[in-house]
């Protein structure tokens, strides 16, 4: 956990005051909307279909349980009872008034919460690997990294009016779990051949319209250079990021009409020139603000305690565990993730009531911590494995102990048309109802790991490029139309996906993934080999005849 | 329009002169970047004040040279969501070490006050009288500020580092 | 019609022919040419203190003169959101 001081406790205060005085005005007359937008955007306030969107920042992922029961506090008092966890680690609240606002954003600063630039063409949450610290083989806590380019880039001077937005995600794990390669600025902890850490820094990822996966600009910029560094790119993208268009203006189609090694270069040229202004990291520095950043005290525990030995009998727990149980790199502990995907429900939602639950579960089973992941789950982080069989039971009872994580139900979705002012399409119900053909946890095992990612307009918040299986909801004469693709992925291999076929409405969508899912069991060569590999292997054209021979 | 300097409403003693229109004999004046570039010289050598209005999609290079003539430079928010401006701004005052006024000028609300301030404007011609009265208040707003600019304000974590050592100076 | 959201509470609102809004469709100012749309939006959008982001929106007139959203969007706007949102437990 990360512990905000006096200082960062007075900042986020400062800045509830500021647009406190900012919604009186809007209220007032005094902004016109025009003027408030950008404002309101700054500190995570949409617009959307039915009402005021609120996104919430959750830094890193990493939560503390009264943060957590802060989120129910505020889903029930200024919403209506929940909330829904973004790829992004945000939490977003779909029905919050105008005028209140200002209170539910002083009641989350009171735990250390805030909403800057969850919104806006600004430095979004700079996000981070959900297992960050407790992973085994982690080259070292990448959430240090991550908070010292958060609290650079809030409220900075210079950026906070780029051309569109920007988003940074790091990893420090062999396998990418921040999906780094779709974001402007992916960041790859690793050491070189001295022994020392640093970065390999890709950049000009992104989805949306123009999808492109991220390149390497610099293979090695040490941690102590990473800010000025940063803050090179950052100033080429303000000063030349196309202002024209904002579908040409993310800083991937910089990096694209410039050519990465052009792009590069003029980087370099701002770096050198930069001289030294202050941003170089030294150890003290670093060290700050790691020793802000607490750690569980471990107990020493056996790597296969009697209540797991006992409970091995129990089929679904043993289902569950092989599912949502992972390694932790102290003997003893587990990492559990906790499905926000059941069968039937919008993928990433959860009531407070849920959220209440989990926090009380965190104190009780993983030191009061927990995490939010981009696939839009939750996990406890520290879990004792004697603790195991009894967890289960509690997440069981709360609808939370799906076991499908990274299973074709293990839907990432956008909300799509029912919320968003954005989307041709919905999303939420086509989720659902996939979540319903493939409800047989058996069969969804025999599937084994495929990622389907949905999307209800180009913009691509379902990141459906990247989805083993992706989903674009268009919109043709008036009708919901889906467009699919397949083979694509967001980890360390990140790859585009590619068009299966013709766009299909609403009513088939299902019909279509069950003949592609077949087709991927009838063509693998064995059932090790992952749908994505089957794809890789075979290429689109053996699963579209199949899919599309009777259509 | 009000014009605040130095954290105070001020008469504007600069007058926008618009090309092709003339000149006057004397006094402070402010010309676009291509009426100055087109004769630098002839400009400089004027009894009165110059500024000149940059643009916010022009290199600083051809700009660079002159500074040391230069009583004003006013730097353009066409619109308050493009921020170029705050890049030009920090690199006139921190790398080419430029010590006149530095004028905001477009659309300026009272939101981006403390932005412009720390990226070194030190003039702002503010859209809304209310907003130009606000001024000093809204300055007041921000005690903490996480990254180094050259406005000299303190960071959130030299204060911190401060902070350990004379904690540890004093045991 | 003109709809919009009320800028206090972001709530789906209507233009109604008194020049004010409405949460009810059924109180919409209903018009059928491009001229009397424009003008009845140019109107709306003078309110901006009122309401955000007006627009030009279709409906369906029924038998009896019941009015119904236009389009799928619209109906999500006037009936809420098409899935059912307790997560089962």
């Amino acid at each position: 956990m990360y512990a905000y001081d006096e200082l960062d406790r007075t900042l986020i205060n400062e800045r509830v005051s500021e647009f406190r005085d900012q919604v009186k005005r809007r209220l007032s007359g005094e902004l016109t909307e025009d003027e408030f937008k950008i404002l309101r955007l700054q500190n995570g306030v949409y617009l959307q279909l039915h009402a005021y969107m609120f996104r919430v920042a959750i830094p890193y992922g990493t939560l503390s349980s009264k943060q957590l029961r802060r989120f129910a506090h505020v889903a029930r008092r200024y919403d209506r009872g929940y909330g829904h966890f973004t790829t992004r680690q945000n939490i977003q609240f779909n029905w919050i008034k105008l005028a209140e606002l200002p209170d539910a954003l002083a009641d989350l600063a009171e735990v250390g919460i805030h909403a800057m630039q969850t919104s806006g063409n600004n430095m979004r949450n700079v996000t981070s690997d959900q297992w960050a610290g407790v992973a085994p083989g982690e080259i070292e806590d990448p959430r240090i990294w991550s908070e010292l380019i958060r609290q650079h880039t809030t409220l900075h001077p210079e950026f906070s009016f780029l051309p569109r937005k920007f988003k940074i995600a790091i990893t420090a794990a062999e396998h990418d779990r921040a999906a780094i390669k779709i974001h402007d600025i992916g960041l790859r902890l690793h050491k070189n051949a001295d022994g020392e850490t640093g970065f390999e820094v890709l950049v000009g990822g992104g989805l949306g319209r123009t999808p492109f996966i991220a390149k390497t600009i610099k293979p090695f910029v040490s941690g102590r250079d990473i800010l000025s560094y940063i803050e090179a790119i950052l100033r080429v993208y303000n000063q030349y990021g196309r202002r024209d268009n904002i579908y040409k203006a993310r800083i991937k189609i910089l990096v694209h009409e410039l050519g990465i090694e052009k792009f590069a270069k003029e980087v370099d040229e701002e770096w050198k020139a930069m001289g030294d202004v202050g941003l170089t990291l030294d150890h003290t520095a670093i060290e700050e603000v790691r020793s802000r950043f607490s750690y569980p005290a471990y107990e020493k525990l056996p790597h296969m305690p009697d209540e797991l030995k006992q409970a091995a009998h129990d089929k679904l727990f043993e289902r569950w565990r092989k599912n949502s149980v992972s390694a932790h790199k102290v003997q003893g502990y587990s990492i559990v993730t906790l499905s926000l995907k059941p069968v039937g429900g919008p993928p990433g939602d959860a009531t407070a009531e849920q959220m209440d639950a989990v926090a009380d579960l965190a104190d009780k089973y993983s030191f009061g911590e927990i995490r939010v992941g981009h696939e839009q789950n939750l996990a406890l982080p520290h879990v004792a494995k004697r603790d195991l069989p009894a967890l289960f039971k509690a997440l069981d009872r709360l609808g939370l102990a799906t076991p499908n994580v990274n299973l074709v139900t293990d839907i990432i979705a956008c909300p799509g048309l029912d919320y968003c002012s954005l989307a041709n399409a919905r999303s939420i119900p086509i989720a659902q109802e996939l979540t319903r053909r493939f409800a047989n946890h058996d069969t969804a095992d025999l599937i084994g790991r495929l990622h389907i990612n949905i999307s209800g307009c180009i913009n691509a918040c379902g990141h459906h490029h990247v989805g083993h299986i992706g989903i674009l909801g268009v919109e043709k004469n008036g009708e919901e139309f889906y467009q699919i693709t397949i083979g694509g992925r967001a980890d360390e291999n990140a790859q585009l996906g590619t068009l299966i076929g013709p766009a299909v409405p609403y009513a088939e969508v299902a019909d279509v993934i069950e003949d592609i899912v077949e087709a991927y069991l009838a063509l693998r060569d064995r059932p090790e080999e992952l749908f994505v590999d089957t794809v890789k292997r075979l290429g689109v054209e053996p699963i579209r005849e199949r899919v599309y021979a009777t259509r | 329009m009000p014009l605040v300097k130095q954290g105070r409403l001020t008469t504007d003693l600069f007058v926008h002169v618009a090309d092709g229109a003339e000149l006057p004999g004397d006094g402070a004046v402010l010309v676009t970047a291509e009426r100055f570039l087109a004769d630098p010289q002839a400009l400089l050598r004027r009894p009165g004040k110059l500024g000149v209005i940059w643009p916010n999609n022009r290199n600083l290079d051809e700009l660079v040279p002159h500074l040391d003539g230069l009583a004003s430079v006013a730097l353009v928010f066409p619109t308050f969501r493009d921020g170029r401006a705050y890049s030009q701004a920090r690199l006139l005052r921190e790398r080419y070490g430029y010590d006149g006024e530095l004028r905001a000028t477009g659309q300026i609300l009272r939101d981006q006050f403390v932005f412009m301030t720390r990226a070194g404007f030190d003039a702002f011609e503010v859209k809304k009288d209310a907003d130009a009265d606000a001024f000093a208040q809204t300055m007041k707003r921000y005690s903490v500020f996480y990254q180094p600019t050259g406005d000299g304000r303190v960071t959130a974590l030299n204060r911190r580092m401060q902070l350990r050592h004379s904690e540890s100076a004093g045991q | 019609m003109v709809t919009a959201n009320r800028t206090w509470d972001g709530a789906v609102v209507y233009r109604t022919a008194k020049q004010g809004w409405s949460t009810e469709l059924s109180d919409s100012a209903i018009v059928t040419t491009s001229d009397e749309a424009r003008a009845l939006l140019a109107e709306a959008t003078a309110d901006d203190v009122g309401a955000v982001g007006p627009y030009i929106a279709p409906v369906e007139l029924k038998d009896g003169g019941k009015v119904k959203p236009g389009n799928l969007r619209e109906h999500i706007r006037a009936k809420g959101v098409t899935i059912d949102l307790q997560v089962p437990a």
